[in-house]
């Protein structure tokens, strides 16, 4: 696309350059912990050294993943929930006023509320295995979604609608042509926040219950609670790889859905 | 499409509109505005935009509206394309009122800032009121290569808006507000945000796409140089409350070019247009 002609922009593509800031930075802090807890002789139930959780994770790796694997599934579905709900809801309260007057005050308000304090009751509402995590993470993932497209579909430059209008387009074609892309930045930026937040929901709401040595959540806090806190390490750098990876495949969707975009442009 | 039926001493006017009677002095005229008065705020303590403006634009012609900021320049090609309402007078287009013309894909709009959509490539941006229009994909794409090509920017097809300069920038928009032919071309300040040099290639530019064209334009200007050496008339304008102060016939020479504006009679107009202005103040 950027190929040809005077305008191309040179490309930063060496991948040591890129990432070797943030393989170095991780080196150094494994090698100083590890030293620190050597050389303090920091007792393993206050801080296992980092070779030790590795060798953990090595040993359990299959079953920690599947665990990971079954909270993360969790995870998805009520991400899939909220992101969905949060964008149809929004693009409804971009099309009439009067539900977004009569909505976006209280979705701002209920963003404010701590949902994982809810945790216990969805338990009552949904069941202590999947549903009342799903439900959790439905709920917390909903609002950021809501209110950044929301964002995204009313902040198009005034002169941008005027031209539509020009054309004598219709409201479908301002929606397809104008708004949705236009809010395609904000849909994603809400999709990385909420990646990380619906594993968090999920882990979190798992702490207060839910099916024993299957769900990570469950793990680590009856690990912890019996003092195995090497195996909880284990399990919160699992959960941490999954969290990682989502957000990775979406920040890669975005590149593939809008590479015209300023976050995506060559610097 | 439409640039053919420019409307030709009565024979056009076919029964569609024939109750307006008004509209029979305007027959030659494309756009003609009648006692148009424009308020924004409450009635009375509100500002007067415009105050009874009247003019008849005919088919073909380079028409400036100049005069200094609050004068109601905008505000006056903005209801001439249907982006405003007036709270009083009539303004028609080729017969119709102005939300019919609207209706009927007769404007092409093109603001100060080059308003193109980021997401699109630059030929994607020119297609944008095709597409709008369901013309072919085939026809798509030739026409806007074709637009491009008029505004001198035939290597840049597959660029991405952020990737052009400003004066490209605003190139791109010209090309799209005429790829889809239409009769009259609306410009709002096309060429404040340029600097001079590209601001006068741009308006050379112009000049050879409207006479290959055979648009009608209404551009409102701050400058004075420009709007003399492009138009076929000035209206000078003025401000509290907005209305036509004069109307001053350009009659230099066609084609004009960089040596236009080293002509005598260029520097008169130039005068002459300045001092009305100032006359207003």
């Amino acid at each position: 696309m950027q190929s040809e002609g005077p305008l191309t922009i040179p490309s930063r593509v060496n991948p040591l350059q890129q990432y070797g800031p943030a393989v170095l930075v991780f080196v150094l802090v494994m090698a100083a912990w590890e030293l620190l807890v050597f050389a303090l002789n920091v007792q393993v139930y206050l801080l296992p050294a980092p070779h030790i959780i590795a060798q953990t994770l090595l040993e359990q790796a299959s079953s920690l993943f599947d665990k990971g694997l079954y909270t993360f599934r969790e995870a998805f579905v009520g991400y899939s929930i909220g992101c969905t709900l949060g964008l149809l809801v929004a693009v409804a309260a971009s099309r009439w006023a009067a539900v977004a007057d009569a909505l976006v005050p209280y979705a701002v308000a209920t963003n404010a509320v701590p949902i994982i304090a809810m945790a216990p009751l969805a338990i009552v509402w949904f069941g202590i295995d999947e549903g009342s995590k799903i439900a959790i993470v439905s709920v917390i993932t909903f609002f950021p979604m809501l209110l950044s497209t929301f964002k995204g579909l009313t902040t198009c430059a005034p002169a941008s609608f005027e031209l539509m209008r020009s054309y004598a387009s219709s409201p479908f074609e301002i929606y397809f042509k104008l708004r949705f892309p236009n809010a395609l930045p904000y849909v994603f930026n809400a999709l990385k926040i909420n990646s990380t937040l619906a594993l968090i929901g999920a882990v979190v709401g798992e702490f207060f219950g839910g099916p024993a040595f299957r769900a990570l959540g469950v793990f680590i806090k009856s690990e912890n609670a019996i003092a195995h806190n090497v195996q909880a390490w284990a399990a919160i750098v699992v959960a941490c790889a999954f969290g990682v990876a989502f957000y990775g495949v979406v920040m890669l969707c975005e590149k593939w859905v809008m590479p015209w975009h300023v976050s995506q442009r060559e610097r | 499409m439409k640039a053919e039926d420019k409307p030709q001493s009565g024979a056009v006017r076919t029964g569609l509109n024939g109750e307006s009677d008004s509209s029979m002095n305007a027959m030659d005229s494309i756009i003609e505005i009648q006692n148009v008065s424009k308020y924004f705020g409450v009635a009375n303590d509100g500002v007067t935009a415009l105050k009874n403006v009247s003019l008849s634009i005919q088919p073909g012609e380079f028409v400036s509206l100049i005069g200094p900021s609050g004068c109601g320049k905008s505000t006056l090609l903005r209801i001439i394309g249907d982006l405003l309402p007036p709270n009083d007078g009539k303004v028609t287009i080729k017969g119709k009122s102005p939300s019919e013309a609207r209706q009927d894909r007769d404007y092409g709009i093109v603001f100060q800032s080059p308003v193109l959509y980021d997401w699109r490539s630059v030929r994607k941006n020119v297609e944008l009121p095709l597409e709008i229009m369901r013309v072919s994909k085939a026809e798509r794409e030739r026409r806007a290569l074709q637009m491009l090509q008029l505004v001198g920017l035939n290597d840049f097809v597959n660029r991405y808006p952020w990737q052009l300069s400003g004066g490209m920038q605003q190139r791109v928009s010209i090309a799209r507000a005429l790829s889809f032919n239409p009769s009259i071309l609306l410009m709002d300040e096309p060429f404040g945000a340029l600097d001079e040099l590209t601001r006068d290639r741009m308006n050379i530019e112009l000049m050879n796409i409207w006479s290959q064209t055979n648009t009608t334009i209404v551009f409102v200007t701050h400058s004075i140089a420009e709007a003399v050496f492009l138009s076929t008339r000035v209206v000078v304008m003025t401000p509290r409350p907005g209305k036509i102060e004069k109307i001053i016939e350009i009659d230099l020479p066609r084609p004009r070019d960089f040596e236009t504006r080293q002509q005598r009679r260029y520097f008169e107009l130039v005068t002459l247009v300045r001092e009305s202005l100032r006359e207003s103040l």
